[in-house]
């Protein structure tokens, strides 16, 4: 069970959890996606399936359809699968006692639940995280949303069913979105070593500000399938880093710029 | 939030608002009540220290004294003591017959000391005990630790938007970026201390300072934050 989440909205927690849950079905691991935010259903245009979902994660919850009828296969990746929230309804209709019997059912069917939470810290994004093993928390190069990243951090590490309970604490990773080196480095943006002094927690990856992003979520792609493209590699480390392998983090410093790029910038 | 702000809401000003507030005042205990020996101890007292005795209020402590046979001549007292450059405020402990003449000779009659007598004594060589409260994990925005009758003690940073709160002490063992308020209970003597200040603000007994009032050259240090006669005074640790 992991979560995705942030506190602040637009900082790319959808697009995040969409890359991470096809990353580890592209490695082999039956995955499911589910997306906690009901009333601004978004993951499935991300991962270009709105056009298939008949009954979402409320009607289940709500025993008006079971979960075979409501997980859409995606058609790219196998092994992976999206559980839609609903457009219609509010988050009050997550209830504690439904969301942990569809989590145990997913439980025992895949090998990793990722729950992409809404923003704010109210009830979707409390029931998002209740239940996680580990967090992504994803954060932006600014003050705002790192502020409110450490606020869900607080929050996980008091409210989260493992702290609840006196369990091992919900592993944290960060997850640095929407991040451009030379404005850091400018002074511009807040630079990885900021946002980790802050946070004091481990960082996954850095993912660079990158048009590829944009594109792909309106082409309903999830950006780690689009190869070669910068945010997909960093997202395909990732998943990777994620999974227990030792990579250097790309992204993170200045490029240096080409002869031909120095002669016609005239810098 | 512990500190009041004024409100800005009504219409026409108030002429006035009532508080309640704390002050260190001067007790006299009384042993007896004859003038003339009091006179006499007083004068001997102004001597060797004239400046203490400039209109200092001072509360008249009767404690275990009984009303005396031939009466007490309260008003006589207080002008005595007016004489001497003191102040009387009010009188406590006593006899229900001595606190009855101090009324109707306009003295109020203020509330009895919860520490007493012998009790008194052994309290100041034994301090009380103190519950201190350590915190392994970093405080993060949005949280409150408050740690009634003693000192906190947190291992990690506290952020922006996180609040700790003591009676006692305030150890920071990372960087203060939230606020800190020691000694809430009023308690003077209280200090904060952090590896690096970046605080959104700092209170101990209540006197404040917000962030804008902490000068460039004191952030970023380890520093400890005390108050030195009713200042918020903020010094760095590595001297």
């Amino acid at each position: 069970m992991i979560v995705v989440t942030s506190g602040k909205g637009g900082v790319g927690k959808t697009t995040t959890s969409a890359s991470f849950a096809t990353g580890l079905a592209q490695r082999g691991y039956r995955t499911v996606v589910i997306d906690f935010d009901v009333g601004l259903r978004n993951l499935d245009l991300i991962m270009g399936c709105e056009r298939r979902v008949v009954y979402d994660f409320i009607n289940v919850i709500n025993n008006e359809a079971n979960l075979n009828q409501a997980l859409i296969r995606d058609k790219r990746v196998e092994n992976l699968y999206i559980l839609p929230a609903s457009q219609t309804r509010d988050k009050e209709a997550l209830t504690k006692d439904g969301v942990e019997r569809i989590l145990n059912e997913l439980r025992q069917n895949f090998e990793y639940v990722v729950c992409d939470s809404p923003a704010g810290i109210e009830r979707g994004a409390l029931m998002a995280l209740y239940f996680a093993d580990e967090a992504l928390v994803v954060t932006n190069p600014e003050v705002s949303s790192v502020r409110d990243s450490d606020r869900i951090l607080g929050i996980l590490a008091s409210r989260s069913r493992r702290a609840e309970q006196g369990d091992i604490p919900v592993k944290e990773h960060l997850v640095l979105a929407r991040y451009a080196p030379e404005r850091a480095h400018r002074g511009d943006m807040l630079s990885v070593d900021d946002v980790l002094e802050i946070l004091g927690i481990s960082l996954l990856g850095v993912i660079p500000e990158s048009p590829a992003v944009l594109q792909s979520s309106n082409a309903g792609v999830p950006v780690i399938l689009e190869e070669g493209s910068d945010a997909g590699t960093a997202y395909g480390d990732l998943v990777d880093r994620f999974l227990g392998k030792t990579l250097p983090h790309r992204f993170v410093t200045v490029p240096k710029k080409g002869l031909l790029q120095r002669l016609f910038r005239g810098s | 939030m512990l500190l009041r702000f004024p409100h800005q809401t009504d219409p026409e000003p108030l002429p006035f608002e009532l508080k309640g507030s704390l002050f260190t005042l001067t007790v006299l205990h009384l042993f007896q009540l004859d003038p003339s020996a009091i006179e006499r101890h007083l004068t001997e007292k102004i001597k060797q220290a004239p400046s203490f005795f400039n209109n200092t209020p001072v509360v008249i402590d009767l404690e275990g004294m009984a009303y005396p046979p031939e009466g007490v001549d309260f008003n006589g007292l207080y002008e005595l003591l007016r004489k001497h450059g003191m102040a009387p405020v009010g009188i406590r402990n006593g006899s229900p017959e001595l606190q009855a003449a101090a009324r109707l000779a306009q003295l109020p009659v203020l509330p009895e000391s919860r520490v007493t007598g012998v009790a008194r004594k052994s309290e100041r060589t034994d301090p009380a005990p103190t519950h201190s409260q350590i915190i392994s994990h970093p405080v993060r925005s949005g949280q409150q630790i408050y740690t009634p009758d003693g000192d906190v003690i947190i291992l990690g940073a506290v952020s922006a938007g996180a609040e700790v709160i003591a009676d006692g002490n305030i150890h920071v063992y990372g960087v203060l970026r939230g606020r800190a308020l020691a000694g809430v209970k009023g308690d003077a003597e209280t200090r904060i201390f952090c590896q690096s200040l970046e605080a959104e603000l700092i209170s101990i007994a209540g006197r404040y300072r917000v962030s804008e009032q902490i000068s460039a050259a004191d952030r970023g240090k380890p520093t400890q934050i005390r108050l030195v006669e009713d200042r918020l005074v903020i010094e760095s640790l590595n001297r």
